[in-house]
């Protein structure tokens, strides 16, 4: 036991967790009262004693999963769950067996359509039990996992999906439900319908998930496994790489973080500094002590706001990252007393108006992609080109108040880089920034003229994930 | 130490359905594993998901006596442990003028000013000292400056409070202690790691439809589940506050009031307002909820 869990905790904290000794003894005293056996309040009781974010609980269920679900039989015992699902399996094993003679047909396995017709069911019953058996049923036909084989989880994953073909399944579950209903579903009831078989269809894939997750354990150990599955956590998750669903991940952080980041700002404004001695309330508190100004108040300082100018590259190379930054910068919008923003890929258009106005940014960000008259020759970044448009137009916009900010990774293909913009843009300008998405040791090599562009700024940042971004905009504010 | 409170995780969440509060496994377990362990529970969750709830539900089921300190930004020790009755002090000292020309003994008059007769005890040290079992919560604890946090640490992890005058006042019976956070910024990583984490966050549907049919009286089974239903895929939709489970509860009140059995497209558009407390928002689930389903 004490060798599981130290390989445990070694494991959380390879996959980033920061996990305590404190923490790690207080693991140790909770498992003591709560029985491996009860599976999931054993999980709970180690996520409370060790993980102390909620964004780190997938990591640690990953984890979690991987050293204790399975295992092999000395950790199972044979719990009533456990024996309804063997029940049940031997149940299907007989059904099917039936199905068999009847079809009279040879082959030692389900036919994909007696699989198929079997799941149908499950999922139009909403049956835990018999989603889970069916899941393993799946797994052992469709993924053909064989041992040893170097390929990760997801590719069984996406195998065994493709057979299932889980979307015209949806379709015959919401058709057969329409026939059932005694009166035409409204479009609410429908909608409600579809959304419950969504999620039984979730579920069943994450059975899936399971299923093959385990028996690649039993494959090739549990360090091994591990190590594949481990993923970056959202905060570090790297914004020019991101898979779709890391995105959808980012972007739920991303609200959170506005708001923790706003409250911080204010606060760290109110109490920064004392400002004036406040006559009136000083007289005023002094009345409590009988006329003797014991206490005196000061006036709070009129908060500085700066003023921001935006000026990002949206080309498709660093467009996700151009996207969080603008979400972070007019989700703070309050912080700032005017924020102006650019676009640009090889033209360059003002988008301010876009954000007017206009409470869901995901939606102004998406008429930023669509509308913004950005190209101006070939659509290819065109850094030098849009830079000295930008000084054209809109240089008398700057002012000793506003701070400047380019977003982008100065990979200019070659063109000319029209730098003096920059310093021109240093003199007129309190601050100028550069936040480049690409990892310091890419910088300067290939096209990239980061550090000409670099010579001219307060401050050129690497900005590759939302814990980079969120210490720079603290440090702005 | 004392006997446990509680004899296994099934029991509490028996027990805590007894007083009406439907806990998950997640929940269960850790208010077991507090009681255990004598450790307080930092509770975090998005707003409304029954975090303060809890503390009190805990509180009504172990009949203990709660004890509530909220949180808010300025909270100084004066107000969060004790703090000296200055103006009975200064009666004091006047008193033993009046009586007989100061000759007392300083020390003895010392003595009896710092004395517990005036010490004015604030939420934390009444917990503390407490003789019948108590459940302490601090409310919205990330409302408090970081600094102010560090007044927390000794109470958390000793269960002791130190006072200089009267030296250190261990606690009788050890407290429940529930702090509950609504995420606004981190909390300091001393606090965080003296505690059990409870993440609530919104319930799974099969749970929600239970929370409202045990909460709100003379529900139907079929009105309960449309409820749940629906709150699950406005929760889907984008939005710039997602609907909490006490907003789910105001709806479903407000449903049977009206006295709707089932729900249809209109009505559940013309309630909205109740569930949602933006207008954009309103306006947005207001159009998913009508387009044919995807």
């Amino acid at each position: 036991m004490l060798d599981l869990m130290s390989g445990f905790i070694v494991e959380l904290r390879n996959a980033g967790l920061p996990v305590s000794l404190t923490e790690n003894l207080d693991a140790m005293e909770a498992v003591k009262h709560i029985p491996i056996e009860d599976r999931s309040a054993f999980k709970y009781a180690l996520g409370a004693t060790l993980v102390k974010n909620a964004s780190h609980w997938r990591a640690f269920e990953t984890v979690f999963e991987v050293y204790f679900s399975m295992r092999g039989p000395q950790y199972r015992l044979p719990d009533d769950d456990q024996l309804s699902e063997d029940e049940l399996e031997r149940w299907m094993q007989q059904q099917m067996e039936g199905m068999r003679d009847r079809s009279g047909g040879a082959g030692d396995d389900m036919s994909p359509e007696e699989l198929a017709e079997m799941l149908y069911r499950a999922l139009m019953r909403g049956d835990e039990a018999m989603t889970r058996a069916m899941a393993r049923a799946a797994v052992g036909k469709y993924a053909g996992m064989e041992p040893g084989r170097p390929v990760g989880g997801t590719y069984y994953l996406y195998r065994t999906l493709r057979n299932l073909d889980l979307d015209s399944l949806l379709e015959k579950l919401m058709d057969e439900t329409e026939a059932q209903a005694p009166a035409p579903l409204t479009d609410l009831e429908r909608r409600l319908e579809r959304e419950e078989f969504e999620s039984r269809i979730d579920h069943l894939k994450q059975e899936i998930e399971a299923e093959i997750r385990r028996r690649l354990v039993a494959d090739r150990g549990v360090e091994a496994m591990a190590k594949t599955l481990r993923k970056p956590l959202p905060e570090d998750v790297d914004f020019m790489h991101a898979s779709r669903e890391e995105m959808v991940a980012i972007r739920k952080a991303i609200q959170p973080l506005t708001r923790k980041l706003a409250a911080r700002l204010a606060r760290k404004r109110r109490n920064k500094r004392r400002g004036p001695l406040d006559f009136r309330s000083t007289v005023r508190a002094s009345l409590s002590y009988g006329g003797v100004p014991a206490d005196p108040r000061f006036r709070y300082p009129r908060p500085h706001k700066p003023e921001l100018i935006v000026v990002a590259d949206i080309s498709g190379s660093v467009a996700a990252f151009a996207r969080f930054t603008l979400h972070l910068v007019y989700a703070l919008q309050g912080q700032f007393s005017k924020v102006r923003s650019f676009v640009f890929i090889d033209g360059i258009d003002e988008v301010t108006h876009m954000f007017r106005g206009q409470e869901d940014i995901t939606k102004a960000v998406h008429r930023v992609n669509t509308e913004a008259d950005v190209v101006w020759v070939d659509g290819h970044s065109d850094y030098g080109h849009a830079f000295e448009v930008f000084w054209d137009n809109w240089s008398r916009e700057i002012n000793p108040k506003s701070t400047v900010i380019f977003l982008g990774d100065a990979r200019n293909n070659y063109h000319s880089t029209n730098s003096w913009v920059l310093k021109e843009a240093a003199k007129k300008a309190r601050h100028v920034f550069w936040l480049n998405p690409e990892p310091r040791s890419y910088w300067d090599t290939g096209d990239s003229v980061i550090s000409e562009y670099g010579t001219y700024c307060d401050g050129v940042f690497e900005c590759r994930n939302l814990r980079q971004l969120e210490s720079f905009v603290d440090h702005l504010a | 130490m004392a006997d446990h409170r509680f004899g296994d995780v099934a029991s509490v969440r028996d027990e805590l359905k007894e007083v009406e509060y439907l806990a998950d496994e997640g929940i269960a377990s850790v208010v077991f594993l507090a009681d255990r362990l004598q450790k307080p529970i930092l509770v975090e969750g998005p707003a409304g998901t029954g975090k303060t709830q809890l503390a009190k539900s805990v509180a009504e089921m172990t009949g203990s006596r709660l004890i509530r300190l909220q949180c808010y930004e300025g909270l100084d020790e004066a107000k969060a442990l004790y703090e000296w009755n200055y103006k009975k002090q200064l009666l004091r000292i006047q008193a033993e003028k009046a009586s007989d020309d100061g000759s007392t003994d300083w020390d003895q008059l010392h003595d009896d000013l710092f004395s517990d007769e005036f010490l004015m005890t604030r939420p934390l040290l009444e917990a503390i000292r407490a003789e019948d079992p108590v459940v302490l919560l601090i409310d919205e604890i990330d409302r408090v400056e970081v600094e102010t946090e560090a007044l927390l640490l000794e109470i958390l992890s000793d269960y002791q409070v130190s006072i200089p005058e009267l030296g250190t006042m261990e606690a009788r019976q050890i407290p429940l202690v529930f702090l509950t956070s609504n995420n606004t910024r981190e909390l300091s990583e001393a606090l965080k790691r003296r505690c059990l984490f409870l993440h609530i966050d919104y319930p799974q549907m099969d749970r929600e439809k239970e929370i409202v049919l045990t909460k709100v009286p003379g529900i139907s089974e079929n009105l309960a589940d449309q409820v749940a239903r629906i709150v699950r895929s406005i929760r889907q939709i984008e939005l710039k506050k997602a609907p909490s489970v006490s907003e789910t509860l105001d709806w479903a009140r407000t449903l049977v009031l009206l006295g709707i059995e089932s729900i249809d497209a209109d009505q559940a558009r013309e309630t909205l307002h109740i569930l949602l407390k933006y207008q954009t928002d309103i306006e947005k689930a207001a159009k998913e909820l009508a387009v044919e389903a995807r």
